[in-house]
């Protein structure tokens, strides 16, 4: 049953990141990618990783992704988008590299690539049991990566202040 | 008595999202007959009371006029996504009600039946990730009609809902740091009994949270782009907003996917803040299923259904003051709704935030156990908290009509305009002089 879910979910991921590249429309690569967070956030469902799987969807779906489609209708870029690829060296590049990703990870699936804690027991299930979905993540974040944690909320409150300051500057 | 498990818990789950979804969608349709008649009565008229008894059948002869009208398609629209946004639109607030318990448990010979469709660890935040998608079919609907005023509808209730959502998702912080975990069921269970005692009569946490109250109901409205924040339909200025496009059955989906999440907005604040589908003044009901899956108290069927009608009770009265503020509340203008969402409620539910934080700490170090003593204090601090709010610090300043700023804005501006227009005016009148002097001059000088 889950080993069915996972491969749905996996098939799912990589034909909608196939077809978020091949678009020619830019909305429906956008709804492509979507669909590939979705699929992703499955993915780690199944991994009992219920909380990343939350955050997949709340900050990737539900934030990321409306604000690139709100870039593009503003933009009105809904009409077709010469391909990147025209060149012919260019294609021949990207050629090559995937099939080198392909022949690793085939490589690597030879080698008796496992996913581990896929069967259902997992080392997670332990410390699920004893402090829940949420508690599991929140307790090392603000315990022993506090440090950490409060330098990333700075950068990103940085970064706000700088694209206000930087849009602002333009004002008469 | 264990928990229901292997194929009758295959069958009992289909069953519950049979049963539930059905609910729901009746739920929705009768939600618009309730609205047509609670207006009609707000506004002193009959409402629709032709078909059926008392016009109950209304919503069936709507549903009928829907499906037989014809569909438009607009030449300007983008095919696929015109489509695709109504399905876009009905899907997230159809399928929020998943991780909302409905009752308490049902025993079976099987074991008994949990009333929530996914009892899932992560319960608030499945309802934060799924109402974050709702945006979508704004979005899709407003760009893909190649309208203007679709497209203006389409842009305004995003930002709107984008904006709300960020408070909309903290006023739950409180209510989290009170239960001590998001799954929602423990929420129901807090408030049905203090920890500890299960034939305590517990607390809705409307009282120990009474401005988070506020605030969540507050955010519901604009996340559900509900008056006074219907601002995406607005139609003395926008005909219809985001789906103005739109007919037939792909418009009617727009309108179910509206009042779904209405519906599923008043259920959030029953769950959150009025005890969920707890009975008040009564212990019996006070039953509770823990995350490993067992079970406290004594499951009976009757006591199933009295505590599903109790939670249909709450959240229909809930729903009841939607409309209420709907035909109350003069519509916010655009800049002060973005104004309120962004200068006043987010700060203040931080603050709230940052308040009720201290506050629980405080408690817990005077070595108190959430009981009647600790919700009382926290009663004490919402009150005092929401006075300092609303009647010190507004004095036009904190919670001024949000637009005060622009209206100035805008008078300055129009001054400047006419200024200018009367300085343009005298100059021309100075120029014309000049000119005619000058003429004179010529024809003076020629006349020599």
């Amino acid at each position: 049953m889950i080993e069915f879910f996972f491969f749905l979910f996996a098939a799912m991921a990589v034909l909608s990141a196939i077809f978020m590249v091949t678009q020619v429309n830019p909305v429906a690569s956008v709804l492509y990618l979507v669909v590939t967070f979705f699929s992703l956030s499955g993915l780690f469902v199944i991994l009992d990783a219920h909380f990343i799987a939350a955050v997949q969807i709340i900050v990737y779906a539900g934030a990321i992704m409306v604000l690139f489609l709100f870039v593009i209708m503003l933009l009105n870029l809904g009409s077709t988008q010469p391909s990147d690829l025209r060149r012919g060296l260019g294609r021949v590049l990207a050629g090559s590299v995937a099939v080198a990703l392909v022949a690793i990870f085939a490589r690597l699936l030879m080698a008796g690539g496992d996913v581990e804690g896929l069967g259902g027991s997992s080392a997670l299930d332990p410390l699920l049991e004893s402090s829940g979905a949420v508690a599991a993540v929140a307790e090392p974040l603000f315990t022993r990566y506090l440090v950490a944690f409060e330098i990333t909320s700075i950068l990103l409150v940085v970064a706000i202040v700088g694209a206000v300051v930087l849009a602002r500057r333009r004002a008469p | 008595m264990t928990e229901i498990s292997g194929g009758p818990f295959v069958i009992a789950t289909i069953l519950k999202v049979l049963v539930f979804f059905t609910l729901l969608i009746l739920s929705i349709a009768l939600g618009t007959y309730v609205e047509r008649r609670l207006a009609a009565f707000i506004q002193d008229r009959s409402g629709p009371n032709r078909v059926g008894p008392i016009g109950l059948l209304q919503v069936a002869a709507d549903g009928l006029k829907n499906l037989l009208k014809e569909e438009t398609w607009p030449s300007a629209a983008y095919k696929g996504f015109f489509l695709l946004a109504p399905a876009m639109a009905l899907i997230p607030g159809t399928i929020l009600f998943a991780v909302i318990p409905f009752a308490s448990p049902a025993p079976t010979r099987w074991g008994y039946v949990d009333m929530i469709v996914a009892d899932v660890p992560i319960g608030v935040l499945y309802i934060l990730a799924i109402a974050s998608l709702g945006v979508y079919g704004v979005v899709m609907a407003g760009w893909s009609s190649g309208s203007k005023y679709a497209f203006l509808g389409g842009l305004r209730g995003s930002a709107q809902m984008v904006s709300y959502e960020v408070g909309l998702s903290l006023s739950l912080v409180p209510v989290l740091m009170l239960a001590g975990d998001v799954r929602v069921p423990e929420i129901v269970t807090l408030q049905q009994h203090y920890p500890g005692d299960a034939t305590t009569l517990g607390v809705w946490l409307v009282a120990p949270l009474l401005v988070g109250t506020f605030l969540f109901y507050l955010t519901g409205l604009a996340e559900t782009n509900r008056l006074p924040f219907d601002l995406p339909e607005a139609e003395a200025e926008l005909v219809g907003g985001y789906h103005t496009e739109y007919s037939s059955m792909k418009f009617a989906a727009f309108m179910m996917g509206e009042y779904g999440h209405l519906i599923t907005t008043a259920m959030l604040v029953t769950v959150f803040f009025f005890g969920g589908w707890d009975i008040p003044f009564w212990s019996g009901d006070n039953i509770r299923v823990t995350a490993d899956g067992s079970l406290i108290g004594e499951p009976a069927w009757w006591k199933t259904l009295l505590t599903l009608l109790a939670f249909m009770v709450k959240a229909g009265l809930v729903f009841a003051t939607f409309i209420w503020v709907r035909w109350t509340l003069p519509r916010f203008r655009y800049d002060q709704l973005m104004d309120l969402g962004w200068k006043f409620i987010i700060e203040f539910v931080t603050v709230y935030i940052v308040v009720i934080a201290v506050a629980i700490y405080v408690l817990d170090r005077a070595g108190l156990e959430f009981g009647p003593a600790y919700a009382a204090a926290l009663l004490g601090v919402n009150v005092i908290l929401a006075v300092l709010v609303f009647f010190l610090f507004d004095r036009g300043r904190l919670i001024r009509g949000a637009g005060r700023e622009a209206e100035r804005e805008a008078r300055r501006r129009m001054l400047d305009a006419r200024r200018q227009v009367r300085q343009q005016a005298l100059a021309r009148a100075l120029g014309e002089e000049a000119a005619l002097a000058a003429t004179a001059d010529d024809s003076s000088e020629e006349g020599e």
